[in-house]
């Protein structure tokens, strides 16, 4: 259909039919205020604040819900609609409580700029206003009734961004308010995506309201680091502090998007218990030493250890920067001089980067889930485990109808808007994807996301059956954590070197190194497998870096004190191969990045293995790691760059008996969200997969 | 929750009557019916409709919140339902209402302390050619002065 063509204020415009007026004037540099027009979800016009005049129609228009037509002539600033906005700010003033100083949303409130821009300069209301005390619904939600102006953006983003429905609107009239789905408190995500899209200071978090001005912070977008889907998170930042998360600025990958941990689990880095001294085994017991004293016990320790012949083992860890990973795995091999390295492995994207050797384009990218027509999910309960993946497919599924399909062990959020969900039994997988065989030929294209259900050899049986489709197919192999995957592609491997390059000697896998009774030295960066396992090695000195006192910290004899991910530059790999920037938002006292750490410990042993800068490690890896010579503006300015597979044989064996995904849910984040306790406070702690939905 | 026999079999055929899918078209008349059996709608009410509906608590509570005949407080046996809209109010209502008020010696929304009788100012009620007009649970009564109205009160208090 050909463009309709239009006038505003006097401009030429041309836009495509049903474009509503509001967007229409946003192409052409025209603001129209509005409170409850929301991009992405339902128009409700319920705020009268967009109101233009249209020629030929009597009365003014919401231009929110009002599609072009040729030849329309809009008026948005004529003497009438300046009146009615006037008007309609008079009315949403009646009852607000003019709190400004000591509301949250002070300086950032979209009902102060309209006053501002558009209101009149005094009330003519003199009448009481309705009071309505403040209600807590979660230890995360709170409600301030009287500041609402039910512009129901709260509602709608809950219902169709989150698929939750957890809000709604009770009474009538004055005395209609928002509710929670438990008549006084929430039982839902707890994302607080309700509270960041509220336009005034109704709905604020138990974490920020009230402990600053919105301009005493500063900003900085990093990247999260619970999961693996990479969500673009902005931290506010004030005295070394941080006191909030969010995404307004809608940049990066997930738009505005962010769930519990993204938005309010930052909280472990304040976190009472973090380590704030290196520690040194001395009887028996771990004392805060100094750095120095530190440093030169490990170096004099591998030295030794090193000139015996002696033998090392490494795990790495799935939340440190790519620099961090590659720099870690060099000094193993080339310093220590040891094979035998390896990472906690939630998903066998070897094994998929072997299937699709000789395709291009068939890694999906977060945008792919959004936009691609139908999408297979296999294995995962999305909404609980990848929280971003699913709020796309949502989308997906609102905006452009996608068809979706999931073959899951038990009941999934996708299933509502599945065009068929099967229940499957663990180890059926391939046999259930095989029935959907009719239906997903007749798709134009697919997206298959699978969980570590699907691994070694199911993954080359998933790819031959994508590749039976006949239609283009593009797979995203699900991991768990922030750098899971750049863990892989930098080759925290015994097998793969960084780019999944073949090793000729091939060091102990995972399993292998805790079982090894006669290792002299096991070091771990950022990971805590003694939860779980022993350490057969009872010589073994034991060198960890970690934030906390884990497991694995406690059975140390030297033990760093690391930076987090929010105290970090550099760059981490999400789910779909994306590259994202860390920047650094604070620094904790004592601590340092692992990247240091380890460079500390080779100057100490007199090793040179490069310069440890994040940069000059991210140039190295450019240059050297296969698939990560990608444009370097992107990422520096903040972007997402997808990395190109390997497009080669991947020869080593994936040992799938060591993939499993850790089944964290919404409420849970490995060891981090031990120490979150934002987590752990809310109602839902700790979930479950599969649960169905709540009550 | 479970209702009469008479109300189950109700909401059975009510269930039915609509076509599949469209449960939620049976939230009304059921907290309607079901409010005058339980005497009020308690959450426990909104829940168990919520549930046989196949929609959300919240959802419920919406409808309740947005008609004013459901009533989450209890209401007295008798609900005197006074009008004081235009007809009304031109012949009499207001005046009507204050009296009743005083009779009960209750305000708007508002139950004697026996739980007899509960009072409500509400808008027209569709009898304004016999203004001003009154409505007791569901009777109407027309051309009401007070005297009558005292009448009216005065033999339900007696019935009680
Ligand atoms: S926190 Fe999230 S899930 Fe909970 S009510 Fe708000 S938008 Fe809905
Ligand atoms: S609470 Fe905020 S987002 Fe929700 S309706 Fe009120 S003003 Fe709008
Ligand atoms: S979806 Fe994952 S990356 Fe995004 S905010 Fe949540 S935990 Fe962080
Ligand atoms: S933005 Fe158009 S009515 Fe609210
Ligand atoms: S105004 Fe009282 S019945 Fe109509």
């Amino acid at each position: 259909m050909s463009d309709i063509n239009l006038t505003i204020d006097g401009q030429a415009v041309k836009a495509a039919p049903g474009t509503l007026v509001i967007n229409a004037a946003k192409q052409v540099g025209i603001e129209i205020p509005s409170f409850c027009y929301y991009d992405g979800l339902q128009s409700v016009a319920a705020c009268r604040m967009c109101l233009v005049e249209i020629e030929k129609t009597p009365k003014l228009q919401v231009a929110c819900t009002t599609p072009v037509a040729e030849g329309m002539v809009v008026r948005t600033e004529s003497p009438t609609v300046r009146e009615a906005r006037k008007g309609t700010i008079e009315f949403l003033l009646t009852n607000h409580p003019l709190d400004c100083p000591v509301c949250d949303k002070g300086g950032e409130c979209e009902l102060q700029d309209m006053t501002f821009r558009y209101g009149a300069g005094e009330s003519r209301f003199v009448e009481q206003k309705l009071h309505v005390d403040e209600q807590q619904w979660s230890p995360v939600v709170f409600f301030d009734a009287p500041r609402c102006i039910l512009c129901y953006r709260c509602v709608r983003v809950c219902d169709e961004g989150m698929g939750v429905n957890a809000l709604g609107v009770i009474n009538r009239g004055a005395h209609a308010e928002i509710a929670p789905n438990h008549f006084d408190h929430l039982e839902c995500d707890e994302c607080g995506m309700c509270i960041d899209i509220c336009p005034v200071g109704a709905l604020t978090s138990g974490m920020y309201r009230y402990k600053t001005r919105p301009w005493e912070m500063h900003h900085v977008g990093t990247i999260c680091t619970h999961c693996s889907n990479g969500c673009k998170t902005t931290l506010g930042v004030r005295n070394n502090q941080i006191i909030r998360g969010n995404n307004r600025d809608q940049s990066g990958i997930n738009g505005e998007f962010l769930c519990i941990k993204g938005r309010y689990a930052f909280d472990f880095v304040h976190s009472p218990e973090r380590l704030q001294s290196p520690m040194l085994r001395k009887n028996g017991a771990l004392e805060p030493v100094s750095w120095a004293e530190a440093l030169s016990a490990v170096a004099q320790k591998l030295k030794e250890v090193k000139a015996r012949g002696g033998k090392f083992a490494v795990i790495g860890s799935n939340h440190t920067t790519n620099e961090e990973n590659y720099y870690l795995q060099k000094f193993a091999r080339e310093a220590l001089g040891t094979a035998s390295i390896d990472h906690h492995r939630t998903g066998d994207v070897p094994t998929l980067l072997d299937a699709l050797s000789g395709k291009t384009g068939a890694l999906a990218t977060t945008d792919d889930l959004y936009n691609r027509k139908a999408i297979l999910v296999i294995g995962s309960d999305l909404s609980q485990q990848h929280p971003f993946l699913a709020f796309q497919i949502r989308a997906n599924y609102r905006h452009h109808n996608a068809h979706i399909y999931t073959v899951t062990a038990g009941p999934v959020r996708e299933q509502k808007q599945a065009v068929r969900s099967i229940m499957t039994i663990p180890g059926q997988e391939l046999e259930d994807v095989e029935s959907l065989r009719d239906q997903l030929k007749a798709e134009p294209e697919l997206v298959i996301v699978f969980g570590d259900a699907i691994k070694g050899d199911g993954v080359h049986k998933l790819v031959a059956f994508g590749d039976s489709l006949g239609i283009p197919v593009k797979y995203v192999c699900l991991v768990d954590y922030s750098n899971s995957r750049g863990a892989s592609d930098m080759g925290l491997s015994p097998r793969l070197g960084p780019g999944y390059r073949p090793v000729s000697e091939p060091g102990l896998a995972y399993d292998e190194i805790l079982a090894a009774a006669d290792l002299d030295v096991f070091w771990v960066v950022g990971a805590n497998p003694l939860k779980q396992n022993a350490l057969a090695s009872e010589k073994a000195f034991v060198v960890v870096n970690e934030m906390f006192l884990t497991e694995t910290a406690l059975r140390a004899d030297v033990v760093f004190p690391a930076a987090s991910a929010y105290e970090k530059n550099g760059t981490v790999t999400n789910v779909c191969g994306e590259v994202q920037r860390l920047k650094a938002g604070l620094q904790v006292m004592g601590t340092k990045p692992d990247l240091e750490i380890i460079g500390l410990v080779s100057k100490e042993m007199g090793i040179n293995i490069g310069i440890w800068t994040h940069d000059k490690v991210f140039d190295e890896i450019r240059t050297s790691v296969h698939g990560y010579n990608i444009p370097l503006p992107i990422v520096a300015s903040g972007g997402a760059a997808q990395t190109t597979p390997v497009n080669g044989h991947v020869p080593a064996s994936s040992r799938p008996d060591l993939i499993q995904s850790s089944r964290d849910t919404l409420f849970t984040s490995g060891s981090l969200g031990r120490y979150s306790k934002t987590l752990s406070s809310v109602l839902e702690a700790p979930g479950g997969l599969y649960s169905g939905e709540r009550p | 929750m479970t209702f009469s026999p008479e109300l189950e079999a109700r909401f059975a055929k009510m269930l039915e009557s609509y076509p599949p899918g469209r449960t939620r078209s049976a939230v009304v008349p059921m907290l309607l019916y079901a409010q005058d059996e339980v005497g009020h709608i308690s959450h426990e009410l909104i829940e168990e409709v919520a549930r046989r509906c196949k929609v959300t608590p919240l959802q419920v509570d919406e409808v309740v919140g947005y008609y004013s005949m459901l009533h989450k407080k209890p209401q007295g046996k008798v609900h005197v339902q006074v009008c004081t809209n235009i007809s009304c109010l031109i012949d009499g209502g207001e005046e009507l209402f204050q009296h009743a008020s005083k009779t009960l010696g209750i305000g708007n929304k508002e139950t004697t302390p026996d739980g007899q009788f509960s009072l409500e100012e509400v808008e027209c009620i569709g009898a304004c050619s016999w203004a001003p007009a009154i409505q007791m649970n569901y009777d109407f009564h027309h051309h009401v002065t007070p005297e009558k109205l005292d009448k009216l009160i005065d033999e339900l208090r007696r019935k009680q």
